[in-house]
């Protein structure tokens, strides 16, 4: 069975979520072997393995760290010239997508990115994309080389099936490229305890009619009664209302939750561009003709001061 | 010394307009309105900032690969303050793919000189976002992307890098090819004097000749990629809607607990 290349995003060895996704995907294709990369890299094994890498190959140096990008390139084209797989797989974060691309023109390969699906086709696997703020769904293949694609978060759900996982170590040599890009200093985003929005199963969203980062507090209340991510609009995020690493959109995040809740959000094409491809959208809006509503599911006309904080009350009162 | 900057910019369908695909499924652009993509605004916006920042002499020269209309944003970023533009255009070139615009843009950019390059973060129709790192690629140069803050200074460039793990300082020497995000500054609107001066800044035109590019390398054929089909999005059923009459929250929950998220 012809071999896939998954690019493993992890952290400490803790492995995120949207690589054990990558796994299962890999699957529908052939045996997906996996490529760790950093400090734990070994550590990753256990996790892979269970869900069905046959194989995990691990290489740790100080320039994955230090320097941007290219030494990741550089393994990743080791790998494949080690394993000469029918597919590379990465994760679709501003990184991955880097990585993919570069690591696809050194090859002789095309690239596809953001993929929503896959599925094995007579000519090679089969990429979903949603585009144009996601009112059309394509099918694209590569045509040329080895396909890699990037996949974005949510596009599968995690299926266990243990594999063997055996760890080799794999040798790799950085081009002179590799230093180019110093990294001189690194400050960590501190946690806020909720999940990461792109995996977040559900995810809050507040928009201008927050109106003001002292409300933000009733969107972050909801959130947290139902273990959600918070999203915010680009007008929130441009009020300095909400970090922009919190903005869902065309020039923030693309968000694929099972549940989206937008709150005084209009609904604006830039940001349909980034959560309409969500399972069931809610919204609460005082007016009734906002955009948003033609995407809804369920959607409340009124004063999200009103009917956000009896919503979180009665979703506490219910789980209690 | 001087620093010549290379700014990459795209001309895209308008979002708000009613965007499509054409019978070989490629994008329509006969059917909706095309203007300089709004996230390239930000890298021209940068180009003009380290100019006004730089003790040295800076050329400003804005490329772009696309159709005859392509033209008018170029003439957006020439009335923003941009010096001389470059349009790469050839019939050849319909349908070309990442790969192949990164080979066009690569191309130009050795022709034309450069000690920096400077790119948005992605384009508002096909958000990709790989060409920055494809030019680097192929240049054989450092690249220094997704910047929310940039400057040029000895040679050298410096920025930082915000992403979702941790913020990042990172430096590189030129030459470089840099990407920023939305966050790295408001674009300025061009002034009724920026724009007069634009008619009279020089747009050179090349076509894959001029550029040693062949046809097979480009266009549909050239592609890596290949589009099997493109569908509109199913309509989204018509939701739910109720007015809230102070039992709003009430019955949202009750929807949330009917679909299982309670």
């Amino acid at each position: 069975m012809a071999e896939v290349l998954v690019y493993v995003d992890h952290v400490d060895g803790a492995v995120r979520k949207p690589t054990l996704e990558l796994l299962t995907l890999a699957r529908r294709i052939g045996e997906p072997v996996a490529l760790a990369l950093g400090p734990g890299a070994e550590n990753t094994a256990a996790a892979l393995a269970e869900h069905g890498a046959v194989k995990v190959l691990t290489h740790d140096a100080s320039e994955y760290a230090d320097y941007l990008v290219v030494p990741k390139v550089d393994a990743l084209q080791a790998a494949v010239e080690s394993v000469s797989p029918a597919a590379v797989l990465v994760p679709s974060s501003a990184e991955g997508k880097e990585i993919a691309a570069r690591l696809a023109l050194r090859i002789g390969s095309g690239v596809i990115t953001d993929a929503t699906d896959l599925e094995a086709g007579d000519e090679g696997p089969v990429a979903t994309q949603s585009v144009f703020a996601a009112s059309f769904t394509t099918k694209t293949r590569v045509s040329k080389g080895t396909p890699v694609i990037t996949v974005k978060p949510n596009s599968a759900a995690v299926e266990a099936a243990p594999a063997a996982g055996v760890v080799e170590a794999l040798a790799v040599t950085f081009s002179a490229q590799a230093t180019g890009t110093r990294v001189t200093g690194r400050t960590p985003r501190e946690s806020t305890g909720r999940p990461e929005l792109t995996e977040a199963a559900i995810v809050v969203s507040g928009g201008r009619g927050v109106n003001g980062a002292e409300n933000f507090g009733l969107i972050e209340a909801l959130a947290d009664s139902l273990g959600a991510a918070v999203g915010a609009s680009r007008a929130a995020v441009d009020a300095g209302w909400y970090p922009h690493t919190n903005q869902v959109g065309q020039t923030g995040k693309s968000v694929s939750p099972q549940l989206y809740i937008a709150n005084g959000i209009s609904g604006a094409i830039q940001h349909r561009a980034g959560m309409q491809t969500s399972k069931t959208i809610v919204a609460v809006n005082k007016d009734a003709e906002a955009p948003i509503f033609d995407l809804v599911d369920y959607g409340v006309v009124g004063d999200l001061f009103d009917v956000v904080p009896q919503l979180t009350e009665e979703i506490n009162a219910r789980k209690g | 010394m001087s620093l010549r900057i290379v700014v990459t910019v795209k001309y895209v369908p308008d979002a708000t307009g009613d965007r499509h695909f054409a019978d070989d499924l490629t994008v329509d652009r006969d059917d909706v309105d095309g203007l300089l993509s709004e996230l390239d605004e930000y890298a021209v916006e940068q180009a003009l900032q380290i100019s006004e920042n730089a003790d040295d002499d800076v050329e400003i020269t804005v490329l772009t690969v696309g159709p005859e209309d392509a033209k008018d944003a170029l003439r957006k970023a020439l009335s923003m303050g941009a010096d001389k533009a470059i349009h790469v255009e050839d019939d050849d070139l319909h349908g070309t793919d990442v790969i192949g615009t990164s080979l066009v843009l690569a191309k130009a950019i050795e022709k034309a000189g450069y000690d920096l390059v400077i790119s948005g973060m992605a384009s508002t129709d096909g958000t990709a976002g790989v060409i920055p790192a494809l030019l680097a690629e192929r240049l054989g140069v450092p690249q220094v992307t997704l910047l929310s803050e940039v400057s040029v200074e000895d040679g050298a460039v410096k920025g930082r890098r915000d992403g979702d793990a941790a913020s990042e300082q990172l430096e590189a020497s030129l030459p470089a090819v840099v990407s920023v995000t939305d966050q790295s500054g408001e674009a300025r609107y061009p002034s009724f004097k920026g724009i007069m001066a634009a008619k009279k800044k020089p747009v050179q035109s090349w076509d894959l000749s001029d550029l040693d590019i062949e046809a097979e390398e480009v266009g549909l054929e050239g592609s890596w990629t290949a589009v099997d089909s493109a569908a509109a999005r199913p309509a989204r059923t018509a939701g739910t809607i109720v007015k809230d009459e102070g039992e709003g929250g009430k019955q949202l929950a009750e929807f949330l607990a009917s679909q299982k998220f309670v």
